[in-house]
């Protein structure tokens, strides 16, 4: 048979090599920063670019995007030519593919610090960069397909379908959640509203933890692991047993981020039950990975590479665990909005894809620079001082999430809450939290070590661009029936295949925005529930801006410890014109549902200028600039347009005349501060934050007054 | 809203589901030993062609 001479590009890989290290020395950076903030509220500065809820979806969307998206893309295309053996598709698309990503990177390294977010979490940048995102996937998709078609290997190892499984269902993911309709260039409001929206976003974002953290990284594994460990995978059958059952059953699993929340019960239990099938897929992958080590521990005590992708396969399997775990109704009543919820995808990041990432670094950087690693001494300082960091982190965050949890729901014999002051609870866990930056300290110094030691490695190496390779051509198909000639066909035609590709995406978007038209809200109404004045409309996007929604939820769950504290429990109805939903994740700060009335305008305008003011040792940042900035209200006319075409009532031709209710209702808030003697201004952004807290929450009061009127 | 998500869901699933099946028709998983094993040699032919080298100036 006729041997085909041809190259691998390693230049491609070196590149995502290097923005893999640079990006996460850059996200862990900004995670340790928000660790601090956590205790040391001050250490905003006082700049809005460097505040909490700003800098948060950074931190997210650096470590996952950014360093986790680098090191998937360097390693698929290290290993996909290998596996193909062939070289990519086109160096031109691994081009685009590259500087494309790194362009939406720094795009939201800018966006995101200037508060401009969609406030989805982990899908916080805004349509036009959604877009670009779009692309390059796309570009990345041809270019993976591209190189499959052209192999020369029959045989597609197992992790070239994880790399597949994680390219479809990403596109799918990114197009649902995505689809938003822009009021200007750098704002826009999701279709979706309420529970809608909520059930969206975590359908997405459970998926995206699944498919972007998850199943590239089973490929990887499935490749770096048996090559570091020089011994084939422990049974190849298992493996490809644990691709099929995991992509069947991951996709349902998202409800559980929503257990006990205004979805529908039998959602919820969906989620659960998935998520529960879920270990054994998981478990499945895990036992493979370790016992591919079988007869070879010996190696694994010498070998830091080894012991790094042992760490982080056991990482997976106790996450993995830990995942269905929490997805128990009774054991999420307890975690949900805690910090056992940080420790647990600290588990999942620092071990299973940090420390998988640091594995494959150490041993590819050697392969591509034609060398040996400069110090396997300081690759074991990066081991034990990265697997301290985590030990830290977690345990900090597992105890810290317990405490609070059962402060809240800790009643006193009598039958009140023994710690009805909020802040309480969190005064207690502040410990815990200089813990957690100790670990996540610790867990960067050695990042540090590994870049210095890569760089090192890198000098003494020589790197070359191409690596020659050769393999016999692949045999044609021989089928008998006709199945394989429309296959053959499309083989010979790149641009068919991509413009078929094209058609196959838009089909399916069509598919998916059909029953959306179709499809009739069964979210029950509420009469009372009205659509936002424009003045509570800008406060609402101000608190979309601030991203109070990292650190305040707006669900209050039917137990009575919640209704105790915080008041009537959240019903669907009420949620039918929030685009988007904000209902939050986690409670760093108290449930914001029934927020409105609680306390005078007054409160909330100290509050907001210095929270300790108001309430002593709170860990809240302070917001001053909300005082002196002056608010927009030249979007006020097409917010209300954009509103209105997303399916809320306001009248037609209202969007003409809003900014004069807007500047009433302005005056009207001003006129209380100042009557109680504050020196407020109504054309200031706090003012309208305060109408829209103000609000939240109060239309079902209004509804039950009235009960009670119509009852007298 | 559900039912979208369960129609995108089935979609993805189904897409899978086919996929699979085309898998085992075309013989991708006749052979569960050797591909894991393949995996671990490496082309090499630099190494090779250096020995080539070698040979021929000889």
């Amino acid at each position: 048979m006729q041997l085909e001479k041809f190259s691998y590009d390693n230049e491609i890989v070196r590149k995502f090599t290097i923005a893999t290290t640079v990006w996460g020395l850059v996200g862990m950076l900004v995670g340790l920063i928000i660790a601090t903030q956590l205790f040391v509220p001050a250490l905003n500065l006082n700049i809005p670019f460097l505040t909490f809820g700003r800098i948060r979806p950074l931190h997210t969307n650096a470590v996952i995007f950014a360093f986790v998206g680098n090191a998937i893309f360097m390693g698929i295309y290290y290993s996909l030519q290998r596996l193909c053996k062939a070289r990519m598709f086109s160096d031109l698309l691994s081009n685009i593919h590259f500087w494309g990503w790194q362009l939406i990177i720094v795009a939201a390294a800018i966006t995101l610090p200037l508060g401009i977010t969609t406030s989805k979490e982990y899908a916080e940048l805004e349509w036009p960069i959604d877009i670009m995102i779009a692309v390059v996937w796309i570009a990345f998709g041809i270019n993976m397909f591209g190189t499959i078609i052209k192999r020369r290997e029959k045989h597609m190892y197992v992790a070239i379908w994880f790399y597949i499984a994680t390219w479809v269902t990403v596109t799918v993911l990114h197009v649902v959640n995505s689809i938003e309709l822009p009021v200007s260039l750098l704002k826009s409001y999701p279709i979706y509203a309420g529970v809608q929206d909520a059930l969206v976003q975590w359908w997405y974002g459970h998926n995206a933890v699944a498919f972007f953290l998850t199943t590239p990284y089973l490929g990887l594994m499935y490749y770096f692991l048996p090559k570091a460990a020089n011994r084939p995978v422990y049974s190849y059958k298992l493996s490809i047993l644990h691709f099929w059952t995991l992509v069947f059953i991951y996709i349902w699993a998202g409800p559980h981020h929503l257990l006990y929340s205004a979805l529908p019960d039998w959602a919820q239990s969906l989620g659960t039950v998935f998520s529960i099938m879920l270990i054994a897929p998981s478990w499945g992958g895990m036992i493979n990975g370790l016992l591919t080590l079988r007869g070879a521990w010996d190696r694994v005590r010498e070998n830091p590479i080894l012991k790094f992708m042992v760490v982080a396969v056991t990482a997976y399997g106790m996450a993995t665990f830990e995942g269905p775990t929490l997805s128990l109704k009774s054991v999420n009543a307890i975690a949900h909005f805690t910090d056992w919820i940080i420790a647990h995808v600290h588990v999942g990041a620092l071990g299973w894809n940090g420390f998988l990432t640091f594995g494959i670094l150490y041993w590819l950087v050697p392969k591509l620079w034609k060398t040996n690693l400069y110090s396997k001494k300081l690759a074991n300082f990066h081991f034990w001082i990265g697997f301290l960091g985590i030990v830290f982190y977690a345990f900090s965050m597992w105890f810290s999430g317990i405490t609070q949890s059962l402060m809240w729901k800790q009643f006193t014999p009598l039958g009140v809450l023994q710690y009805p002051n909020f802040l309480e609870t969190v005064l207690q866990i502040v410990p815990m939290y200089i813990i957690r930056m100790i670990g996540g300290s610790l867990y960067f110094v050695g990042v540090i070590v590994m870049v210095y030691n890569l760089f090192k490695t890198a000098k003494q190496g020589s790197f070359a661009k191409e690596e020659t390779a050769e393999a016999p051509a692949l045999e044609k198909f021989k089928d008998p029936l006709m199945r394989g000639v429309i296959h053959r066909f499309l083989e010979g035609k790149p641009a068919l295949f991509i413009f078929l590709t094209l058609i196959t995406v838009l089909v399916a978007s069509v598919f998916e925005f059909v029953p959306m038209f179709l499809i009739k809200s069964n979210i029950p109404t509420i009469a009372s529930v009205k659509p936002y004045t424009p003045l509570e409309l800008q406060g609402r996007d101000i608190y979309i801006r601030e991203a109070c929604n990292s650190c305040h939820s707006q669900l209050v769950r039917p137990f009575r410890s919640e209704t105790e504290r915080y008041g009537e429990y959240s019903k669907a109805g009420e949620f039918v014109y929030d685009h988007p939903f904000l209902w939050g994740s986690k409670r760093t700060g108290p449930d914001l549902h029934r927020i409105g009335g609680k306390y005078p305008n007054l409160w909330h305008y100290l509050h907001m200028e210095n929270p300790t003011s108001m309430s002593p040792g709170s860990l809240m940042p302070s917001y001053p600039w909300l005082h002196t900035n002056d608010l927009n209200i030249t979007s006020t006319e097409s917010k209300i347009n954009a509103m209105r075409s997303l399916g809320v009532p306001y009248p037609e031709g209202y969007e003409k005349i809003a900014n004069d209710d807007l500047q009433m209702q302005a005056e009207q808030i001003a006129t209380d501060l100042q009557n109680a003697g504050a020196h407020a201004e109504p054309n200031k952004e706090i003012i309208a934050l305060i109408a829209y807290l103000q609000r939240l929450g109060t239309d079902i009061k209004a509804k039950s007054n009235m009960t009670e009127q119509a009852g007298n | 809203m559900i039912v979208l998500l369960i129609g995108v869901s089935l979609f993805v699933a189904i897409g899978f589901l086919i996929a699979f099946l085309i898998a085992v028709k075309k013989g991708q998983y006749k052979d569960t030993h050797t591909p894991a094993i393949r995996v671990l040699f490496d082309d090499n032919t630099e190494e090779k062609n250096k020995e080539e080298n070698k040979s021929e100036s000889n």
